[in-house]
């Protein structure tokens, strides 16, 4: 069964259509990016998984079945912009939104003190929201969207405003609901995030699909016709490539449609040649991108 | 699993007990009338029953005859025989005024009156006493005493008032029937705007934090419009019933404590029974008002502002009361009964003051739990539409044209 199963949907607003005949679906067990810039239509895409807006047309899947009353207990929601009641204690803004979830108090509680000692929050449990730093409440805002085991996690723009240490822990925690095999969805426009973290990713722009798939394959197809070495004393000519560009501590050296990067190494070894790093040149999941939206407009 | 509706009842019914604005507005009515009580009796206590002031003031008789009954009351009359000798004694003090009866007074009936204070007219208790001084030296003589003061108080009313089957009415009306209803309508009020306020403040705020968004991938809209309608109705109930509650014991203890006009008031028939019936029903029309003031709202304050439209009307009503008592039986007050924004207040203090006809008060709930429906059916349905709206308030068209839609 798939966690989450999109079919050709399409949401229009007053002015501009914001969804444009998406589908994807994600299995369990399965980190999965859904990237693009601002205002591209991740959000709207994932209110209409939420059922917190409707579709023009198009199906939604969820966890097997059309969203509905029971299915949400074993969803988890982390919004764009965030917040929580700012006069209520943290452990009992927790408390509540997991009973709302079908958590009885007492497990809630339990819970909720576990998870608080495991992101290190454990002594701000008695203070109220207002209280707390914009990374800290984000984290309880993460606490409250696993609180409740959900079989699918769906996060928008998470690591926005966390500092490197605790975008450290939620990239943990969320490697860990993967390994059990919870399905996560990750929606953002930091792309290096996703390349780090996710298996497959869709990428879209105004509303429309630009580049779905496994994100190795993906980058194998875009994968670029040079290598990058870094290397002591003189390179010399060397058969097959036809050009030579210097970057600040690398060259990238630019092969002929014939030779293949394994070819050119084995020739650099026979020389010799001290080489510190090899490397096929692969672009970065932003330089897809950029290539792809490019070629759009 | 547990009634997902009944766990946001709870929450928002505890969450508004424990507001502080809450608390203070609840005590203040009876803990303000219990300190109003004792500071009165403890002011009555010290200074003992109060003492009344003579007043002296002068007069100059030209016309001649007016020389006896110079006490009226405790104003002093005294005599001058020029106009200058009076004005002499009011600046030294000695009077606080004069007038002076012309030679052609029994002609023209006119009196003049001199004083050094800027008044808008002759003061009643002055009036009445040269009145009756005058026609108790006119009459002197003439008739007997008894017949001179039967003249100056030709009548005092006292009214009974008869059921229909002819015996006496346990209502008997008069002011003593009036305060109870009209303090409770402006309580009443109050309290209607602070719970709109409140629905509204909670729903901007969860709505500016986002928070809806989680709230809605857990419950419906229905389940929370409904959970928080009725937390925070509930909690508004508990405040009507403590003040409906205070007011019979505070009543007794006033009256026992000063008698007088504070045992002559009563509370009119139904009156508590109505005040909750009318307290459920404005509070269900404002909820659902609000509901949808909030969906179409980007922020609370906004929303707040928006609210004022309907949250002003209430008070209409009790801008007219004056008129209530002069024109008790005008139409307006059946519009003002009928129409359902101000029937809350209008028929609480009209059960104060004349009473209201059975197909008054028939009317008036049906049109009420009539708009409740229709109002809530537009809030659920405006409120789908507009809560993730965050930014700039739809234009009306705009919002009708969704409404026709669905």
């Amino acid at each position: 069964m798939l966690a989450v199963e999109v079919s050709h949907i399409v949401k229009s607003f007053a002015d501009k259509v914001a969804v444009d005949n998406l589908s994807f679906s994600v299995a369990p067990g399965e980190m999965f990016g859904l990237i693009g810039p601002n205002g591209a239509g991740k959000t709207t895409t994932i209110r209409m998984m939420m059922d917190i807006i409707k579709p023009d047309s198009g199906e939604v899947s969820i966890l097997g079945e059309r969203l509905s009353e029971a299915t949400k207990d074993r969803l988890g929601y982390l919004p764009e912009e965030r917040g929580l009641y700012k006069k209520l204690g943290v452990i009992e803004s927790i408390v509540y939104l997991a009973s709302l979830k079908g958590v009885d108090r007492h497990s809630a509680t339990e819970k909720a003190n576990e998870l608080l000692d495991k992101t290190g929050m454990l002594a701000s449990k008695n203070k109220k929201i207002e209280e707390l730093s914009r990374g800290m409440g984000q984290i309880i805002q993460f606490i409250v969207t696993i609180i409740h085991d959900p079989q699918l996690v769906i996060l928008d723009e998470p690591f926005a405003g966390l500092d490197p240490v605790n975008t450290e822990l939620l990239k943990g925690m969320l490697a860990d609901l993967r390994d059990q095999g919870k399905a996560v969805i990750l929606s953002t426009h930091q792309m290096n995030q996703v390349e780090e973290l996710c298996d497959r990713v869709l990428m879209i722009n105004n509303g429309q699909n630009v580049l779905y798939g496994n994100l190795s394959e993906i980058k194998s197809r875009y994968r670029g016709n040079s290598v990058l070495l870094d290397f002591k004393g003189e390179l010399g000519k060397v058969p097959g490539v036809t050009a030579k560009r210097a970057h600040r501590g690398y060259t990238e050296l630019m092969l002929d449609g014939k030779t293949t990067p394994q070819q050119v190494l084995a020739q650099l070894v026979n020389r010799g040649m001290a080489i510190n790093r090899f490397e096929v040149a692969t672009p970065s999941l932003n330089e897809i991108f950029l290539k792809e939206v490019g070629k759009k407009s | 699993m547990k009634n997902k509706t009944l766990l946001i009842f709870r929450h928002e019914f505890l969450n508004t007990i424990k507001r502080k604005g809450f608390i203070i507005m609840t005590l203040i009515v009876p803990v303000l009338a219990l300190i109003g009580i004792g500071v009165f009796h403890l002011v009555l206590t010290i200074s003992g029953p109060p003492v009344v002031e003579t007043t002296t003031i002068g007069y100059v008789d030209e016309a001649g005859g007016f020389d006896q009954y110079t006490t009226q009351g405790y104003i002093e009359l005294v005599g001058f025989d020029t106009q200058d000798d009076a004005t002499a004694a009011l600046i030294n003090d000695d009077v606080s005024e004069y007038f002076v009866i012309p030679s052609d007074y029994i002609s023209s009936g006119v009196i003049n009156r001199y004083t050094l204070e800027r008044q808008l007219e002759t003061p009643p208790a002055i009036a009445t006493a040269i009145k009756n001084f005058l026609t108790s030296n006119l009459l002197a003589d003439k008739v007997p005493l008894e017949t001179i003061y039967r003249i100056e108080a030709p009548l005092d009313l006292v009214i009974t008032r008869l059921t229909e089957t002819g015996e006496v009415a346990t209502e008997q009306g008069g002011y003593g029937n009036v305060i109870i209803p009209a303090l409770f309508s402006l309580l009443l009020a109050l309290s209607l705007m602070l719970f709109s306020s409140y629905l509204l403040q909670g729903l901007g705020e969860e709505k500016e934090s986002r928070l809806i968004e989680v709230l809605l991938s857990s419950v419906s809209t229905r389940q929370l419009l409904v959970g928080k309608v009725l937390g925070l109705g509930t909690a508004g109930l508990v405040q009507v019933v403590i003040w409906l509650a205070s007011m019979p014991l505070l009543l007794n203890l006033a009256s026992s404590t000063f008698g007088g006009f504070f045992s002559t008031i009563q509370l009119p028939a139904n009156f508590l029974v109505l005040g909750i019936v009318y307290f459920i029903l404005g509070y269900s029309l404002f909820a659902a008002l609000s509901a949808g003031t909030g969906a179409i709202s980007p922020n609370a304050r906004e929303g707040q502002q928006l609210s004022t439209i309907y949250t002003l009307l209430v008070f209409v009503p009790l801008w007219f009361s004056s008129l209530l008592f002069v024109f008790p039986n005008s139409p307006i007050w059946v519009v003002l009964t009928i129409f359902p924004v101000t029937a809350p207040i209008a028929v609480m203090l009209r059960l104060g003051v004349t009473g209201i006809a059975v197909w008054e008060l028939a009317a008036s709930l049906t049109v009420m739990v009539l708009s409740i429906i229709l109002v809530m059916f537009l809030a659920i349905k405006i409120f789908r539409v507009y809560l993730l709206m965050y930014g700039k308030r739809p234009a009306w068209g705009e919002i009708i044209r969704n409404l026709r839609s669905g």
